[in-house]
């Protein structure tokens, strides 16, 4: 990888042109929109729109399905010039065993299991997403693991957890080799004078700037609890932000929502970063810590 | 931006199909420019822009959405928020506007900056009878209709091509049917007038994060809506997504 960057699944990733766009527009590596077995319309609209320092988005999970999915990966893995991530969710654990045979056909840098939608609820036993019960979460990793092959396997944590750490110790108990967090925060607005949330399906999750601060800490959380690579993903909009993710024990970044706040925004984080990495003469990322 | 509620002042019935909506403000906005419109317990839409002072939109009853919007009174409300996307840009002093049913609304908005820079505007309005015309304001007026119910009996394509047989324009810009605009964009690639169209895509956000309205590796909500470069595209007038991001036929 040319910078620790990566783009968020959800973000632009839904075709092939467009995760190819996020690699000239200077991202490290890319990850594409999750997809399931069968397309999805998703929720109706409104499904995103920006509040205050923050977007909310309640799109639902909306994607083509797996098959024309894996056609907009090769494209991107043939045109993109950096690693692709393959993001694949399902309603039941076989569902995210099948996703994953089907994802590594295309041998992606890395296939990433969202089971952290913070308005996606599998199945009608399990009550909430995978990622929300220590239980759940293993033993979709483990399926999904073995699904995977050689191509290695990163599971997306969620926030809305009382401890995202006990999470992570039984996700890399069960075999995956790195970690994304976190998804989106569990959110809603209301409009006052409609008198009715603004999202169709009311409740959504919420990204940006303003939730930043929850996801350094959960990156921080998932660090004292596990030693594999975590993608820290939440918020981050500028180079001080991607700097404070690796500092809180990140390996590589992920950027969403801020390419709707700053233009040219993957290259500008870059730059931040390395002038900040100049300054205070760090020549390796792997130097960025926080003081013993 | 969260949408914002905005008090209808009056509405025009354009023709059978199409409603402007006034409102007694103004948008801080440019012609081809759009607002995402949202009717609270229903659909949230992408609508161009109409005019900006007063802001206006024209609103053709063609789904659940428009036709929930058409039984609206005044002193009811919208709620939008924009504007978003990028506008048509004025080139050069003879222009001509090619507009396919109620597309013709963002171009009587960009006539009226045309004719304050001065810019001699050439509109052509076709449709596919009589009474699916809208009201244009006084000028160089070709129209057509399908049906040869008023004006001449044809496409806008044919008024098009006597125009720029005879003489050479700075740009043509256009707004309608997909099909219609690839017409017309093919008819300005063989006489090499530069053009802008206006590109409709399924849209969510609106403001270029969620990558549903992809058209071509480029978003219809932030590099468009207005394009004058599609001749290049190999989706332009050929392919669209549906909601689920799956392609479909233009
Ligand atoms: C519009 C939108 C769609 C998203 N879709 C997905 C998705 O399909 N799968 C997923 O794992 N995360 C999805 N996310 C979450 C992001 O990948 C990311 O985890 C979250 O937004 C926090 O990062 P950010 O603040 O940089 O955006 C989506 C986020 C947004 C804003
Ligand atoms: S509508 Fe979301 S990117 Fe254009």
């Amino acid at each position: 990888m040319t910078n620790p960057l990566v783009l968020a699944s959800g973000v632009w990733g839904l075709t092939g042109g467009n995760l190819v766009r996020a690699a000239k527009e200077g991202a490290g590596a890319v990850t594409s929109k999750s997809c399931s077995l069968q397309p999805r319309r998703g929720y109706g609209n409104p499904s995103v729109f920006h509040w205050d320092n923050a977007v909310i988005n309640a799109m639902g999970l909306c994607n083509p399905g797996v098959d024309e999915m894996l056609d907009e990966l090769r494209f991107a893995i043939k045109n993109a010039g950096v690693p692709v991530i393959a993001s694949a969710f399902g309603n039941s654990f076989d569902d995210y065993a099948r996703m994953c045979e089907k994802m590594r056909s295309v041998k992606p840098a890395l296939i990433e299991i969202d089971i952290s939608c913070p308005h996606h609820e599998p199945g009608k036993k399990v009550a909430k997403p995978f990622a929300c019960v220590a239980r759940d979460a293993a033993q979709v990793t483990e399926v999904s693991k073995e699904a995977c092959g050689k191509v290695p396997l990163c599971v997306k944590l969620s926030p809305n957890v009382s401890d995202i750490g006990e999470i992570a110790k039984a996700v890399e108990g069960a075999g995956a080799d790195a970690i994304c967090a976190i998804n989106s925060v569990k959110a809603m607005v209301i409009d006052v004078d409609a008198r009715r949330p603004v999202l169709a399906n009311k409740v959504g999750g919420l990204s940006g700037p303003a939730i930043n601060p929850i996801a350094v800490r959960a990156v921080y959380d998932v660090r004292n609890a596990v030693e594999i690579p975590i993608i820290g993903t939440g918020g981050v909009t500028t180079g001080r932000d991607a700097i404070a993710m690796l500092m809180a024990g990140a390996t590589a970044v992920g950027v969403g929502s801020a390419i709707a706040f700053r233009d040219r925004v993957f290259k500008r984080i870059a730059e931040e970063m390395e002038i900040f990495m100049r300054d205070k003469g760090y020549a390796k990322l792997s130097q960025i810590k926080l003081e013993e | 931006m969260l949408p914002h509620r905005i008090e209808i002042s009056k509405i025009v019935e354009e023709n059978e199909l199409v409603r402007t909506f006034v409102f007694d403000r103004r948008i801080i906005a440019e012609p081809g420019q759009f607002v995402m419109a949202w009717l609270p317990g229903k659909d949230e839409k992408p609508m161009s822009i109409a005019n900006d002072y007063p802001f206006a939109l024209s609103i053709a009853a063609v789904g659940p959405w428009s036709r929930a919007a058409h039984r609206l009174k005044p002193g009811k409300h919208m709620w939008v928020r924009g504007p978003y996307g990028n506008s048509y840009k004025l080139k050069g002093k003879k222009i001509i506007l090619v507009g396919g049913g109620y597309g013709i609304a963002p171009l009587r908005f960009l006539y009226a900056r045309a004719r304050e820079s001065k810019v001699d505007t050439t509109i052509i309005m076709g449709a596919r009878n009589k009474k699916l015309l809208m009201s244009l304001p006084k000028g160089k007026n070709i129209i057509t209709t399908d049906d040869g119910s008023a004006g001449r009996k044809g496409v806008v394509t044919d008024a098009l091509e006597d125009l720029l047989k005879k003489e050479k324009y700075s740009c043509v810009y256009t707004c309608g049917p997909e099909r219609m605009m690839k017409a017309v964009v093919d008819l300005c690639d063989r006489y090499k007038t530069p053009y802008q169209v206006s590109i409709e895509r399924y849209m969510k956000c609106g403001f270029g994060i969620c990558g549903q309205c992809a058209i071509d590796g480029k978003l219809a909500c932030l590099d468009g809506t207005i394009f004058d470069d599609v001749s290049k595209f190999k989706e332009f007038g050929r392919e669209a997504r549906d909601a689920s991001g799956r392609k479909i036929e233009e």
